[in-house]
Parts: C-alpha cells; sequence; structure tokens
C-alpha cells in the first residue's frame, strides 16, 4: 500500500503497483481480486476505527483500487499513524458475516446475446452464471446507490458499448468491464444490460438511502 | 408561512447551504455553495445559522417578492441590487416590505450572487441539505418562473455589523496547487506546462467543474486509471489534455488521473469565461 497526499486535506491509500515505476518494480503485481480484497478490507476496518475514534475523516470512500480519506484535519499525521496499522486480513474482517442480499433480477436484456456472445455461452448459459456468482459492493459512483459488484472473474470483462444509450430505465441490471451494477436512476449509460430488478436501489429518505452499501454481498436471483 | 416568489429565476438559481459531507461513499456528492464564506456571510448578515440554505445565482441574477415583510441580503458578484425602485447595497441587511421584489441585476463583474432570507429557504432537506446537486439531482430542482418557496421562521435579529470584504474580480486568477496523488502519470513537461503557461476558463464550466482550455498536459503513463474518489478542487486531466478543476457538483470517483489539487476553489465561482488561470504550488 501507498499513501498519496491528495490536496491539504486529504489522503489516497493506493493499493496498486504504480504504473509510473519501472517494470521491475511492478513485477509482483498483485491481481484484481487481491486488489479489490485488500480495498474492502481496510475500507471496513478504516470505518471502524474512525467509528472508535482513532481516526478522523468526513468521508472514507473506496474505490477500484484505493481508499479515499476526505475531510482528514492533520493528513501527514494520519498517514504516519495509518502506515503502523497492521493490515487487516481479509478473511478475518466483518465480510464474511456481512448480510447477503438477494436481488430479483427478470433477465430480459437487451444486450443479453451481446455477453453471451463475449463469454462464449449463451443466454442461459449467462443467466445460470449471474445467477450462481456471489458479488460483493466495491464501491458507489456515477450516480447516487450505484454500486460497482465485484465477484465475476476477469476473464468475463466486457467492453462497454461504443455509443451509450441515451436512456437506460431505473433498475436496469447491466455489465461493464469487470462489474455489475444497477441503474438506480434512469439515466444515459454505455453498459450492457442483461435485466431489471422491480427494488428501489436509492431512497434518500431511506436509512441507509441506498441498498447497495460497499461491503454488501449481492445475489442476483431470477425473479 | 412566509414564502418567496420566483418571479424571475434568471439563468441558473438554485438552492444552496453548506451541502450534504459523508455521503461519498454512497456515490453522493457534498454539493452546496460555490462561495461558503459567501453564503456564511449573508446569512450572518440576516440574523441565520451559517447552515441556513440560500439562493445562488448565475450571471443574470433574478426578481423574487417575498409575501411578507422580511430581512435579505446579497453578497457576491458586483451587481445592481433594488428593493422595489429603491437601490440596495450588496453585503448589506436589505429590509424588504411584504409584496416588494427584490432584483439582483446582471453581474457586471463576477458570476455569481448568495442571497440570504431570513429564516432560510425552507425546502424539504434531502440527506440533511437543501442544496441542488446539479449533476445528480438531489435537492430542489432549479428554480423556475413561478416558484414559491417556504420560508422558515426568522432566528434572531439581522446583524448590526459584519465584516463584507469586497470581492475581488481579478482578471488571473492564481491557484495554489499541491501535485498529486497522480502527478507520476505525467511527463516533467507536463508539470512546466501547468505552472509556466496560462490557461483560460472554458464556457462549458458549471457547478460541476471549472473547464480550461490552454497547452494540453502529456501522459507519461498510457491507459486507464481505475476510478478513484475524487476531492473538491481536483485537477482531472481526461483524454484530450485540457484540465478541469472540480467544483462543488463534481462526481465522487473518476477514471482519469489527477495531477494536483486545488487549496482554494472559491474564486473559480466568479470566474467568468475567458479568464486567466495559472497555477503555482508550494514545490516551485
Amino acid at each position: 500500500m501507498r499513501i498519496r497526499p491528495v490536496g491539504a486535506h486529504a489522503l489516497l491509500l493506493d493499493f496498486t503497483a504504480n504504473p509510473a515505476e519501472p517494470a521491475d518494480l511492478r513485477a509482483a503485481q498483485p491481481s484484481a481480486a487481491e486488489v479489490a480484497g485488500m480495498v474492502e478490507a481496510w475500507r471496513a476496518e478504516l470505518w471502524r476505527r474512525r467509528d472508535r475514534g482513532d481516526l478522523v475523516a468526513t468521508e472514507i470512500v473506496p474505490a477500484a483500487a484505493t481508499v479515499l480519506l476526505n475531510g482528514v484535519p492533520d493528513p501527514m499525521a494520519a498517514a504516519d499513524r495509518i502506515a503502523g496499522w497492521a493490515p487487516p486480513s481479509p478473511a478475518t474482517t466483518a465480510l464474511a458475516d456481512a448480510d447477503l442480499l438477494e436481488v430479483p433480477v427478470t433477465y430480459d436484456g437487451e444486450d443479453l446475446p451481446r455477453v453471451a456472445g463475449h463469454w462464449g455461452t449463451d443466454v442461459p448459459g449467462v443467466v445460470r452464471r449471474l445467477g450462481r456468482t456471489e458479488f460483493r459492493v466495491a464501491f458507489c459512483g456515477f450516480a447516487p446507490g450505484f454500486g460497482y459488484l465485484t465477484g465475476l472473474p476477469a476473464e468475463l470483462a466486457v467492453p462497454r458499448l461504443a455509443t451509450p444509450r441515451p436512456r437506460v430505465p431505473a433498475g436496469s441490471v447491466a455489465l461493464a468491464g469487470p462489474y455489475a451494477g444497477i441503474y438506480p436512476t434512469a439515466s444515459p449509460g454505455g453498459w450492457l444490460l442483461v435485466g431489471r430488478t422491480a427494488l428501489t436501489l436509492f431512497d434518500a429518505h431511506a436509512h441507509p438511502p441506498a441498498l447497495l452499501t460497499p461491503g454488501t454481498r449481492v445475489r442476483l436471483v431470477t425473479a | 408561512m412566509t414564502r418567496l416568489c420566483v418571479v424571475r429565476a434568471g439563468a441558473l438559481s438554485t438552492v444552496q447551504d453548506l451541502g450534504r459531507a459523508g455521503w461519498a461513499h454512497l456515490g453522493v456528492a457534498r454539493s452546496g455553495a460555490l462561495d461558503p464564506g459567501a453564503l456564511r456571510l449573508a446569512n450572518r448578515l440576516v440574523g441565520n445559522p451559517e447552515s441556513a440554505a440560500g439562493l445562488e445565482t448565475t450571471l443574470t441574477g433574478c426578481d423574487l417578492r417575498p409575501t411578507r415583510a422580511t430581512t435579505m441580503a446579497v453578497v457576491g458578484a458586483e451587481a445592481d441590487v433594488w428593493v422595489g425602485d429603491r437601490p440596495g447595497d450588496t453585503g448589506r441587511p436589505l429590509a424588504v416590505p411584504g409584496g416588494t421584489l427584490l432584483r439582483i441585476g446582471p453581474a457586471r463583474r463576477g458570476l455569481r450572487c448568495w442571497l440570504a432570507v431570513a429564516g432560510g429557504i425552507a425546502v424539504d432537506p434531502v440527506l440533511g441539505s437543501r442544496s441542488t446537486d446539479t449533476l445528480s439531482g438531489l435537492g430542489p430542482s432549479p428554480l423556475r418562473d413561478g416558484d414559491r418557496l417556504p420560508l422558515g421562521a426568522p432566528a434572531g435579529p439581522p446583524a448590526p455589523v459584519d465584516v463584507t470584504v469586497p470581492v475581488a474580480h481579478p482578471a488571473q486568477l492564481d491557484l495554489a496547487v499541491r501535485l498529486g496523488p497522480r502527478h507520476d502519470w505525467f511527463t516533467p513537461a507536463a508539470l512546466d506546462l501547468l505552472f509556466g503557461t496560462a490557461y483560460q476558463v472554458s464556457p462549458v464550466s458549471n457547478r460541476v467543474g471549472a473547464r480550461l482550455t490552454g497547452a494540453p498536459l502529456p501522459r507519461a503513463v498510457a491507459g486507464e486509471l481505475p476510478s478513484e474518489g475524487l476531492v473538491l478542487g481536483a485537477v482531472q486531466v481526461p483524454a484530450d489534455g485540457q484540465p478541469l478543476i472540480f467544483l462543488a457538483d463534481h462526481p465522487v470517483t473518476g477514471g482519469y488521473p489527477v495531477i494536483a489539487v486545488v487549496d482554494d476553489v472559491t474564486p473559480l465561482a466568479q470566474a467568468r469565461p475567458g479568464t486567466t488561470v495559472r497555477f503555482h504550488g508550494p514545490q516551485r
């Protein structure tokens, strides 16, 4: 892990190899799954430490390969302390105990044949594969309540549409890169549509407002 | 309940307070007034808590009519303010009789004004804030002609005295930045260009970000950056190499490298298209 300063009030915990470093230093690059595991473990650990009062940060924001700490009163001092914290082992975090959320999905997305083509299977094969994958919300972004779900192996990554659709309906279940995601509201989007759910993904007046919070385990079950 | 009738909404007028911090992990930006200090001052001038919701106008101002007598204050861009047919000052409490039109004219210099009303704008808060997030659509819609905004009960008397520093509107902004977190994705020449050349604020700038045009910043590392968390003031460099400084409604994560972070973005709230921006840093 590298800790990078971000302006005057933030730190970025970076779990990737630095692509700006010489290739020999990047040789022992962790796999995407290992990086995701470290992000989740540190995200959970930092949230716990903040709850306990060991850490002051307005925002703790996990992402693909980093965790951002924003609103940190003295980032340099915080960086020193964080560097001294033992990196929690993914196996011992609360991850395994996290609630499993079952999302009922009607698999009728118009890009199912395209995904089947990328995966070298047929449409029922895509549905079976998605149904038996245990996903986890790695991070949120793009829109309030839009969770990036990890769990598919790297070789099943799919490209985005070259031209995004002007309007993807709310509840659309879709794939892009190594991620699955569910559109919380109608918006433009370039992800490949595989189905839809009737669940409300984001409700500002609910607690918590997002159904898919970082760390949540998710199954996309056939509705 | 006292209401504020929107007679002329102007180019883009939104309800803003100090924003909804603490939800970025769910994809929710902080939003809030682009110049929080100006909104705080306007609130103090009318006797509100500094965190009360007011209005943020853009370039063309707006015209408002309270249903009952109230106190208002306008802070920000250099603009004519009228209470009925009598001129009013910016940076001072204004007594506005019920049914009288308060007009904020077009900005002569600068871009945005913040208006506070005694009691604050009392629309329903969303995640603890009444701010309009123009990127995600959270919070109230931007004002439209004919809107009637609810006002809260006045909290206290207007401030008898406050320090109102006139807003400077320099033709060139000198912004202090700190390098990183991804300056190592750029060539040394890119850092020379960032600190050594002038950029111009582009007309497509908005509450999400100030887009700049100027020397494109060449990358040392090709390829995509996995999405990572963004902060206010992040100077992101998209594929075309033209930097973009993120403001209050910025997305919470982004996939282009951030070369540096601006210490204080509030001067950008008044930066019209064409304004020159120069960066300097503690390193140089």
